[in-house]
């Protein structure tokens, strides 16, 4: 490179300084309103009739029960997508074959269809009147307005979250690693175990985090599938919504904020693994 | 990489976990949408579409997500352009709160949002005493459209301005033009479409939205109804093919957003590369 004879100065990439400040000013201030204060007036409102109301709001059996089946949901919906999202991105990345492009835009499809859209397809296939609904009950299977449903509509919701994020990785890495662990003599197993799941490991973390988020807070889906019955279909989200509705507003919001919490615990795992990806 | 599927394992089973899901999970119950509306027939497909409430929902819809999602793009863009070229206090904080609207449930939002923006709230009280209907109005759910598309933006234009040259406005900067120029001449054309994209992707997603609306929208027939929260009450209402009818519209419209999408996002990459 040719040494630089004349340094610009760096005045010339900037603005004058009430510009900046006025910009600086502008944006923390709709992040502030926007962001922040719905974030803050979950908390303020779940407590403002006191501790013991937030608290009795939380361990009320409907609360409870509720908490259970989300944890379910996510537990059963997080592994199952995340194995797909692995083996997805294992075949998009390291094969070529043809029809790639077209599946790997119907991978992302969950995420153009609107949550209420991807509760009622679901009803069409599993419900009463639907595809293989009367059969399933006949034999004995309800899924529609049961636990079930509801955890088939948010792995639905979930679908792309993991392959999303390591998709992107597992390209940028490449497969010397694992061509090098076969060259070695690695068995294809022992190659996935050594190799592929150290590189990915962040990666995957990442996108369980994402995929997780989404499965505890998901709403207009689940609310369709569900048919809101306490005690047992019933998740946190559709919990708050019940409260809400029936002018609750401090037991709504507390339950609400066992849910910011999840999400402000998200955000910091996001930024925490963010910059560790990126080394 | 074409020669890999020889040495590398794994092609088959990958390749059948990734189609057995997609078919199951996603393409046979969006198939059923099409299939069970068709049953309607064209005609009855056309007359449950256009209802007048259907068509007020729809003309709602796209009116309030469009404004929702104009006003993202110029704050995503100064929000991203703050972010990525100035340093401040609390940076790295700001920008991980840029994905609240991702990490927080939508019903969350939905319930915040309508006591901060409701008549007594914190700030639905300054709105109201000048007149402004924050809450049960149309400018309600732009505001809770607002709040879901902001990241979109932020996310697609963040990564393209962090990648711009200096030595670019350096140039434009010596041959004499002044920073507004280098703005509106250099640095916006290069990172125009990859905020048409985040418009684009606000956009599609606040169409669909419903949990953080639902609750602000106060949901009125012909006022505030939108067109999820109108298919949720059909479904309330047991009226399964009007409801199976506008979410077949709703996922053509996703479709037509989903291809926009793909050729934004491959225009983008060739400008990248183009550079």
């Amino acid at each position: 490179m040719a040494p630089k004879l004349h340094t610009p100065p760096s005045r010339v990439l900037t603005e004058p300084w009430w510009v900046r400040s006025l910009l600086i000013f502008a944006a923390l201030a709709i992040m502030t309103l926007m962001l922040l204060l719905p974030l803050f007036i979950v908390f303020a409102e779940g407590l403002r009739k006191g501790w013991e109301v937030y608290l009795s709001a939380l361990t009320h059996p409907d609360a409870m029960s509720a908490l259970k089946l989300t944890l379910l949901v996510a537990g059963v919906a997080v592994p199952i997508n995340a194995i797909i999202g692995v083996a997805v991105s294992w075949c998009v990345t390291r094969f070529d074959f043809p029809g790639k492009g077209i599946l790997m835009t119907l991978i992302d499809l969950p995420f153009a269809v609107s949550p209420v859209v991807a509760g009622l397809i679901y009803v069409l296939v599993f419900g009463q009147n639907g595809w293989v609904g009367p059969w399933l009950i006949d034999h004995g299977f309800k899924i529609i307005f049961t636990p079930w449903g509801v955890i088939l509509a948010t792995i639905f919701i979930t679908f792309p979250f993991v392959a999303r994020e390591l998709i992107p990785i597992m390209q940028s890495q490449g497969a010397d690693a694992e061509l090098a662990a076969l060259t070695l003599g690695a068995s294809g197993w022992k190659m996935f175990w050594r190799v592929t799941l150290p590189n990915i490991k962040w990666g995957l973390f990442y996108g369980i985090i994402l995929c997780n988020a989404r499965a505890m807070g998901e709403f207009g889906a689940v609310s369709v599938v569900s048919g809101h019955l306490r005690g047992f279909t019933n998740t946190l989200p559709l919990h708050i919504e019940i409260l809400y509705n029936e002018y609750q507003f401090a037991a709504s919001f507390a339950v609400a904020s066992v849910l910011a919490l999840l999400a402000i615990v998200t955000l910091v795992l996001k930024s925490i693994l963010e910059a560790r990806i990126g080394d | 990489m074409t020669n890999s599927r020889r040495v590398l394992p794994g092609f088959g089973l990958s390749l059948g976990i990734t189609l057995f899901a997609l078919s199951l999970i996603v393409l046979l119950p969006l198939a059923a949408a099409v299939v069970k509306s068709s049953g309607l027939g064209w005609e009855g497909f056309y007359e449950a579409v256009t209802t007048k409430r259907s068509i007020a929902a729809f003309k709602l819809s796209i009116y309030t997500s469009f404004w929702a999602a104009l006003f993202d793009a110029f704050a995503g863009l100064l929000i991203a352009w703050v972010l990525v070229r100035y340093s401040f206090p609390g940076k790295r904080f700001f920008d991980a709160i840029v994905d609240l609207p991702f990490a927080l449930p939508t019903a969350v939002a939905g319930i915040a949002l309508t006591t901060l923006y409701a008549r007594k709230g914190w700030i639905g009280q300054y709105t109201y005493a000048w007149g402004i209907e924050t809450a049960y109005s149309p400018l309600g759910i732009g505001i809770a459209l607002a709040f879901i598309g902001i990241p979109f933006v932020v996310r697609t234009v963040q990564p393209v301005m962090v990648d711009l040259e200096p030595e670019v406005e350096e140039a434009a900067a010596t041959l004499g033009s002044t920073r507004l120029t280098v703005f509106l001449r250099v640095i916006l054309p290069a990172i125009f479409p990859a905020l048409l994209t985040g418009f684009t992707m606000a956009f599609a997603r606040a169409l669909g939205e419903y949990g953080s609306v639902v609750f602000i929208s106060g949901n009125k027939p012909m006022k505030t109804q939108i067109l999820p929260t109108l298919i949720m009450e059909q479904l309330d209402q047991f009226r399964y093919m009007q409801a199976t009818a506008l979410a077949t519209a709703m996922l053509g419209l996703s479709f037509v957003f989903l291809l926009v999408i793909n050729l934004l996002q491959r225009w983008q990459l060739a400008r990248r590369g183009g550079i």
